[in-house]
């Protein structure tokens, strides 16, 4: 019984550790984003005296973030989009095909979820740059799109094995062909599927950094995290705005995180948890 | 059904495949990124060898794999094992210790920045009020890339705490009890029963981590730029620094090669290891 109560005792102040750790630096911004600059300075531990909410107002007007969340948005968007139209129907046909020829793609696709991006990166940018792709929100939404869909292609594809054949069988019987039975049989049972990858993909991509701030450069196209990046340049003295600029920036993910929490983290572990 | 395929095909090859296999050749070329690129043999990694600041890039990318698989591991092991001990809560815990993780990398290096780090603003000039002298680690070339380390570990610990948790709660529990009846405490249980359970999860990471060691960037540049003095710089960066600031492209994907060549090298281990288990249990 001692140990037991001993046991307890040391879980649960792992557990405090644990919750004080992850939440300081998040507390801190939050809690400072509300003081001034001279508060911030003369203690960043105490809670502010007067909300200074103004922060927000002059952070949202000086860093222009209207704009840049709106690029934010736009790449998001698209890129979800992308992914799911480009992925849904390679993880079906990777899922039901047995021969060689897909053998080898679904290595291939395995493959390139390790391939670093820097092993692309540089060619990449000045093929873009000859092209004119440099500087364009779509151009950017593309490379997402390739760097992101192998992992959604495997996501999707457990879900397609998941949907018995038979299903489809009887589809066939009455006469419909292949892409029938993908949107009429597989699309309609992948919902849910599509659901986790829009979430994964749409987080990965508001918060990317590498391509955005090597392929968005100015003011008209760049990335609410890219500009939040370069701000720091020019304000860094200034604390109480520039974490209010990084609240509104995060605020978005943090909502559909607690909105969704089950299928972000169970999207996100899947495939590292193998049963 | 090569149709439903070809989409998703002809982006990848398009934005990776026809790129990489283009880095791999500019290995070999003199190139400033505008002109006629030059046929140049081994130059370019003759000029990176003999570079001093490839070297001790190279041995932070070591220091950065062996901090990776030691530190956010026994933390997240111990969490896990924690979480199983618990029957409340956990789901509320789980999230708080996931929302690092959520955080973009650009807005968490600020934050430490500014509000732990600062000797003007941070953790560390609060506590140096208390007469403590505490230099600001970001500003000593010896002590920056663990500062770096230690923000990456906070956005990455609880993630993989939450993994390793997914993982322990897929063993029976009739073990677990069993293990408990016979009086295992806290750290036999977990040396004897949870760890052998998650062998495969546990052995995958392990091998993403050395993966994601030999790559890491993001942190790195955002918080340090891979200064001062090159204290923190990685291949990632140095790369990266080659390419867009030094306009030596064929040094950048010289070093692009080298750390993707460790990569190779760890994903090699885990077929290897993946290959050696199947034939065992066959």
């Amino acid at each position: 019984m001692m140990d037991s109560r001993l046991n307890r005792t040391l879980c649960l102040t792992l557990i405090g550790v644990a919750l004080f750790v992850s939440l300081l630096p998040i507390a801190l911004a939050v809690m400072n984003a509300l003081k001034t600059t001279v508060e911030i300075s003369t203690n960043p531990l105490a809670p502010p005296v007067q909300f200074q909410w103004q922060n927000f107002s002059s952070a949202w007007k000086n860093a222009a973030l209207g704009p840049s969340l709106l690029h934010s948005a736009q790449v998001t968007g698209l890129t979800i989009v992308l992914v799911c139209l480009t992925a849904a129907p390679c993880a079906y046909a990777l899922a039901r095909q047995q021969g060689r020829g897909f053998r080898f793609l679904t290595f291939y696709f395995m493959a390139s979820i390790t391939v670093p991006v820097q092993l692309y990166l540089y060619p990449l940018y000045f093929i873009f740059a000859k092209l004119g792709l440099v500087n364009s929100i779509p151009a950017v939404a593309l490379i997402y799109t390739a760097m992101f869909s192998p992992f959604s292609i495997f996501l999707l594809r457990t879900y397609v094995l998941a949907i018995p054949v038979a299903l489809e069988e009887a589809a066939e019987v009455d006469g419909a062909t292949a892409w029938q039975k993908f949107f009429y049989v597989i699309l309609p049972m992948m919902r849910p599927g599509l659901l986790t990858v829009a979430i994964i993909v749409g987080l990965n991509t508001w918060n990317e950094f590498v391509i955005a701030v090597t392929f968005l450069q100015n003011n008209d196209n760049v990335t609410a995290v890219v500009k939040f990046y370069n701000l720091t340049g020019q304000y860094s003295t200034d604390w109480g705005e520039l974490l209010a600029a990084a609240v509104i920036i995060v605020l978005p993910v943090v909502l559909v995180f607690v909105l969704l929490q089950r299928r972000f983290i169970d999207g996100m572990t899947a495939g590292a948890v193998k049963s | 059904m090569w149709m439903f395929a070809l989409p998703a095909l002809l982006i990848n090859v398009c934005i990776i495949l026809i790129p990489a296999l283009l880095t791999l050749a500019g290995a070999f070329f003199l190139w400033d990124g505008i002109g006629t690129p030059v046929w140049a043999g081994l130059a370019n990694f003759q000029a990176l060898f003999a570079d001093p600041v490839f070297w001790s890039a190279l041995a932070n990318n070591f220091i950065w794999t062996a901090i990776f698989l030691v530190v956010p591991t026994c933390m997240a092991l111990i969490m896990a094992a924690t979480l199983m001990m618990v029957p409340h809560s956990r789901i509320v815990v789980q999230s708080i210790i996931f929302l690092p993780r959520i955080l973009a990398a650009a807005i968490t290096g600020r934050i430490f920045q500014g509000m732990i780090f600062s000797p003007a603003t941070g953790l560390v000039g609060w506590l140096n009020g208390f007469g403590l002298s505490i230099a600001d680690p970001l500003a000593d070339p010896d002590r920056s890339l663990y500062a770096v380390a230690a923000v990456d570990i906070w956005h990455w610990w609880g993630f993989l705490a939450v993994v390793y948790f997914a993982a322990m709660r897929q063993i029976s529990i009739d073990q677990i009890e069993a293990a408990r009846l016979d009086g295992a405490g806290f750290f036999a249980l977990l040396r004897y029963v949870l760890l052998p359970g998650i062998r495969p999860t546990l052995v995958l990471m392990m091998i993403l981590t050395v993966i994601w060691s030999f790559q890491v960037f993001e942190f790195i540049y955002i918080v340090t730029q891979g200064g001062p003095a090159y204290g923190s710089e990685v291949l990632a960066t140095l790369a990266y620094r080659q390419a867009f600031f030094a306009n030596d492209v064929g040094k950048a994907t010289a070093a692009a090669c080298v750390m993707s060549l460790f990569g190779l090298a760890a994903t090699s281990l885990y077929l290897w290891l993946q290959i050696r288990d199947g034939a065992r249990a066959a």
